[in-house]
């Protein structure tokens, strides 16, 4: 039993670590979101799941043996002339991959403005119930609502 | 034979041009009633216009251009097309003069939107009469449906609103449920191809087992026509008021929705397929069905105008009966049957109104001994009802006969049996309501009707009806052109 | 010059709604200027754009923005590529903006007060965002560009009243969650092809052969909840009835019409171009029947749904879900008729929701009841706006000629060829339901109220209310009314033109 159990967990969990937190990371943001009752926790929970999306991303850039993909001090005057590489050529298995890193710094951007407006709606909501419990504020309406 | 002409266009527009002109004159009823006259006989002159090309074999046709891929918005103006035309615009110059007289009589409110709505459905139902695909005639019955709503509805009282409901949820229902996806489905069928063509286009395109489902669709869902079950619509549309009921409900709505079916078995199938799948049967039954059963009906009704709705439901289906049976002389029958019941049935519905303008009186009971009082009525009522069951020297004789050798031709001898049984109960529901008005005594005794005398509704009621009564006599006379419109569809089918 | 119609229709809004939030709250006039110019600009732009499609050979527009050069075979920039389909949505969406903004004129100041600069700037933002969606050709430009749309409408939701704050929030819930679906399936198409471009996914998963790969169905499957959750697909649709309903009217009546359908107009390009209709429709997979019966229970749900509410905006909004059900049932037919009648519907339903949301806007502005009863005896007091709402329901009937009626068309004519009758049967179904929601309110506006409800502040006295006088409606709001009413009959009548172009742009089944 318990070889079976390590023997599943080298197998499947171990080489693909970083989709494991990924997902694990983005259920408990879902779940925060859907069934916590305070707006607040639900936005934490937003906020849990889409940085377990921007995870995701930076983890596919990764390549065995790669480094950083910064150019060396001197390299970046030698490389792009209409496309052709003049001297010395750069070789990509150098370097992570950079663009799943560039796509989140936009995705961040997006994360953080959805978060900022979501946060400044719920203070307007608490303007105007008095609460930020869900289930106060359906109360609130049922009355005068017309649901 | 086909020629271009605007004429088609010019005869369905003047009516839509019409409605401006009343909208703008409603401050002067008389400039709003002449416009309507006027329009109304520049129709019948322009639908005459097209006769002599049509009688010569030809068809008129006007196109819009395509609308849908390879479905042109088009008039096509055929022997059919013509028939219905003819009586539709040649009784809306009546209807016009009785509308006057009842509405201006009985002090209606909201004349305007009346003449107004009137002059749609008529452009509605030159538009069926004239359209030349399937498309087009869908178009302009669900035209039909609409602007007749406000007239069906025009009291507005509780009555008239949930007759107004039951006319729509009817008419509107079975054509989006039933007409759409039949249509559709022989769009998809024929290849992107809905003219009416003599040979029909869905020939040899279909199957028996999806062209009955698609014949009953169309059947059933072109519920203007009155066939059960979906019937109720027009009793319930007898809350209108009388000239709403005696053109639209006797001749323009009604008619439609047969002039479709007969369009269906004509033009969208064709005599042939038909006789070929043998499909028919199934719609026979539903006809015979309803003949015999709305008679009955008719016997227990009181309120004079539901019995001739019930009537008129029984008529329809005499018309629908006729073509089902695929025989030369029922085809001729029916589509004699279009032009022979509408002069009759107009006649009894105008008399009807005079009645209720002139006494106030809506039940058959109550309208013993009033020949009196009203005699020139009564006597045009007599006359209707005649045509009605069919007896000579009226035009409805003729009718009934070509319908009757059509029954003899297909061999169908128990749908002789239905249409002899069904006159026997035409005569059974009408003739009393005449004979008794005429002949008999008031219950109250002579002195209070011999101090009324003769107090006829106002002219312009009495002068239409009497005219269409005469012209039941007429059309015993001279059918030739009835017959010979009708026996176009023969000779090209 | 030609080449250049894409960005300026992307680029006179952006500088418009910078323009209007710098000229700030005093000068509200200024900034309605500053809209109607901006997006009149990108709407003539957008019709030029139709034409420049028309000419152009291969029946379509590219540009990659910055001036990138592809390397070795692949795009590396973000490009614009624009076919007849998204030159006439990206039309669709501005001339409704701008429509729209004649509008809004007179009614953001009643309802919006010291912050219609900021409504400005962000109604123009939000049409920025729509017609990136439909023109980019960069499955993650695409991604940031919802989300540019999706915030914008949260905030323009938000200024409505308090309910409005609680509707605006959850739709951000449900909202990111869409779109986080979305980028995820976009990471798993980025692992497997190496690229972002559209068509080059399309091309490397075609070369590479990878359809067979559990990556590709994943991604598949999260992008398409992804794009369901934002274009209310039925059990999805949660957020979309109170968003809707409880923002402000000038809001609304932009957004309903056309949010969800440019979000049809992502699913249907992600379908047919990113992933290829080889590996959509292609019979190994469960989900194309699937789908169908999601649609089919989106439309009646819908419809049930729209047809218990007593709110008139409300109502509306369950429409669209009904409508939503459309448009992605007919996407799956995998038929030609089928395909065109989806698409033909994106413009069909923008053009009849918009007129009944305008039409409706004014109603409830004019007697102050945002329940159905406002309707009482309306074709006399307001007969103008009743003929365009009457236009707007018929065309939810599906009657001719209106634009509702070709769509139903197209799209049973595809549900008889596929041999789909419960699609056909759902179609006629919603038909006849819209019928009797609309004509319980046309019984309403034509004879007043009904017995038994009370009604004080219009009694029941058909002939003390003027009879055809033109209703105190500021032409500013008759005018839109009367172009969508226009849009619905000429999206109608020129269904053929219509409808055969956006053949053209249909990559073959």
């Amino acid at each position: 039993m318990e070889l079976l159990a390590a023997g599943f967990i080298e197998d499947n969990i171990v080489p693909k670590f970083n989709y494991w937190i990924y997902v694990i990371l983005m259920m408990i943001g879902l779940y925060a979101m859907i069934t916590k009752n305070n707006l607040i926790k639900k936005l934490i929970g937003m906020a849990v799941f889409q940085t377990a999306i921007i995870l995701f991303y930076v983890s596919i850039g990764v390549k065995e043996e790669s480094g950083i993909p910064i150019l060396g001090h001197g390299q970046h005057h030698e490389i792009v002339e209409e496309g052709k590489p003049s001297g010395e050529v750069i070789t990509k298995d150098e370097f992570a991959n950079p663009l799943p890193h560039v796509l989140m710094l936009t995705a961040i951007v997006v994360g953080v403005s959805t978060l900022g407006l979501a946060l400044a709606i719920s203070q307007r909501i608490h303007g105007s119930f008095g609460t930020l419990e869900e289930d106060e504020i359906l109360d609130q309406l049922r009355p005068g609502g017309h649901d | 034979m086909i020629e271009e002409s605007y004429l088609p266009l010019l005869a369905w527009m003047v009516s839509l041009l019409a409605v401006p002109a009343i909208l703008l004159m409603r401050r002067s009823p008389n400039v709003r009633e002449g416009t309507t006259f006027v329009a109304a006989f520049v129709k019948f002159a322009l639908v005459l216009a097209m006769l002599p090309a049509v009688m010569a074999g030809g068809v008129l046709r006007f196109s819009f251009g395509e609308i849908l891929p390879g479905i042109p918005l088009e008039f096509r103006v055929d022997g059919l097309g013509m028939l219905f035309a003819l009586v539709a615009s040649s009784l809306w110059i009546l209807t016009t003069l009785y509308s006057v007289g009842y509405m201006r009589g009985l002090k209606e409110h909201d004349q305007t939107r009346f003449f107004a709505c009137f002059a749609v459905s008529i452009s509605a139902t030159i538009g069926v009469a004239f359209a030349g695909n399937l498309f087009t005639l869908y178009l302009f019955y669900e035209m039909l449906s609409l602007s007749t709503y406000p007239l069906v509805t025009h009291h507005g009282d509780k009555e008239a609103r949930s007759g107004g409901r039951t006319y729509l949820s009817h008419l509107l229902g079975t054509s989006v449920a039933f007409v759409l996806p039949a249509m559709i489905y022989c769009w998809v069928k024929s290849g992107g191809d809905m003219s009416f063509t003599d040979g029909g286009f869905l020939a040899g395109k279909i199957g028996p087992g999806d062209g009955l489902i698609v014949l009953l669709a169309f059947t059933l869902g072109f519920a203007k026509s009155g066939l059960m079950p979906f019937h109720s619509w027009l009793p319930n549309a007898m809350v209108a008021p009388t000239p709403v009921s005696a053109l639209l409900h006797a001749v323009a709505v009604v008619k439609v929705g047969v002039f479709c079916i007969l369009r269906v078995f004509t033009g969208v199938f064709g005599i042939d397929t038909l006789k070929d799948l043998d499909i028919t049967t199934a719609v026979t039954y539903i006809a015979g069905f309803t003949v015999i059963t709305s008679s009955l009906i008719a016997l227990t009704q009181d309120n004079l105008k539901r019995r001739l709705a019930f009537s008129t439901i029984g008529q329809l289906a005499y018309i629908i009966l006729g073509v089902s049976l695929l025989s030369a002389h029922g085809i001729t029958g029916s589509a004699m049957h279009i032009a022979m019941h509408a002069f009759g049935k107009i006649t009894l519905f105008f008399c009807a109104g005079a009645i209720f303008m002139a006494t106030g009186k809506k039940y058959v009971s109550q309208m013993v001994g009033i020949g009196r009082q009203m005699p020139v009525t009564m006597t045009a009522f007599l006359l209707g009802s005649l045509s009605i069951i069919g007896l000579p020297p009226f035009g409805g004789a003729w009718s009934k006969w070509y319908l009757f050798l059509g029954a003899l031709d297909a061999g169908q001898l128990m749908i002789a049996a239905i249409l002899i049984i069904s006159s026997l109960l035409n005569i059974a529901y009408l003739l009393p309501v005449a004979v008794n008005a005429l002949f008999r005594q008031p219950p109250g005794g002579s002195d209070d009707i011999a101090a009324v005398g003769i107090r006829e509704a106002p002219a312009a009621c009495v002068i239409p009806l009497s005219i269409t009564a005469v012209a039941g006599f007429i059309l015993f006379l001279f059918p030739d052109l009835v017959f010979d419109l009708a026996q176009l569809l023969i000779s090209n089918g | 010059m030609t080449e250049h119609y894409p960005v300026v229709i992307l680029m006179a809004p952006l500088f418009g709604a910078l323009l209007a939030t710098l000229l700030g709250r005093g000068r509200q006039v200024a900034c309605w200027w500053t809209a109607l110019i901006a997006l009149g600009i990108s709407a003539l732009f957008a019709v030029g754009n139709i034409c420049a499609v028309l000419a152009s050979g291969e029946g379509e527009l590219r540009y990659r923005m910055g001036g990138w050069h592809e390397s070795s075979g692949y795009e590396v920039g973000i490009e614009l590529r624009v076919d007849m389909l998204a030159a006439l949505v990206v039309a669709a969406v501005t001339l409704v903006g701008f429509v729209n903004t004649i509008f809004a004129k007179t009614r953001v100041t009643g309802e919006m007060r010291e912050k219609v600069s900021f409504y400005y700037a962000l109604n123009q933002l939000l049409i920025v965002g729509l017609c990136g969606i439909v023109m980019t050709n960069d499955a993650f430009n695409l991604y940031v560009l919802i989300e540019i749309t999706s915030l914008t409408s949260y905030a323009l939701i938000a200024m409505g009243n308090r309910r409005a704050a609680l509707s605006s929030f959850n739709y951000i819930i449900m909202g990111t969650i869409g779109a986080s679906f979305y980028l995820l399936g976009v990471g798993y198409l980025y692992i497997k092809t190496g690229t972002l471009n559209i068509d080059d996914i399309r091309g490397v998963l075609q070369s590479g052969n990878l359809w067979g790969h559990a990556s590709i169905t994943i991604a598949f499957i999260l992008i398409m909840l992804g794009v369901w959750i934002k274009m209310a697909l039925f059990p999805l649709h949660g957020w979309l009835p109170n968003a809707y309903c409880y923002a402000p009217s000038a809001v609304s009546s932009f957004m309903a019409p056309l949010m969800t359908k440019v979000m049809v107009y992502v699913m249907l390009r992600v379908m047919l171009w990113l992933f290829g209709s080889e590996y959509v429709y292609s019979s190994g997979h469960v989900w194309g029947e699937l789908i169908i019966w999601m649609s089919i229970i989106a439309i009646v749900a819908g419809s049930f749904l729209a047809l218990a509410r007593t709110d008139i905006k409300k109502m509306l909004t369950y429409l669209i879900v009904a409508e939503v059900g459309y448009m992605v049932g007919g996407a799956w037919l995998v038929n030609g008729a089928g395909l065109a009648g989806s698409m033909y519907h994106i413009f069909s339903d923008a053009a009849m929701t918009f007129c009944l949301f305008l039409a409706a806007s004014i109603v409830i502005l004019r007697t102050g009841d945002h329940r159905l009863t406002a309707f009482n005896g309306l074709f006399r007091r307001m007969p103008l706006t009743m003929i365009g709402f009457t236009v707007g329901a018929l065309s939810m009937i599906g009657l001719p000629p209106t634009c509702g009626f070709f769509s139903k068309w197209y799209l049973i004519s595809g549900g008889i060829e596929a041999g789909h009758w419960a699609y056909v049967a759902a179609l006629l179904f919603s038909s006849l339901v819209n019928a009797v929601i609309f004509f319980r309110i046309f019984e309403r506006a034509y004879f007043g109220n009904l017995k038994g409800v009370a009604d004080e502040q219009f009694p029941d006295d058909r002939d003390s209310a003027p009879p055809l006088t033109l209703e105190r409606v500021p032409c500013s709001m008759l005018i839109p009314l009367f172009l969508a009413v226009m849009a619905v009959l000429l999206v109608g009548i020129y269904n053929n033109t219509l409808v055969s172009w956006l053949k053209a742009a249909m990559p073959p089944l």
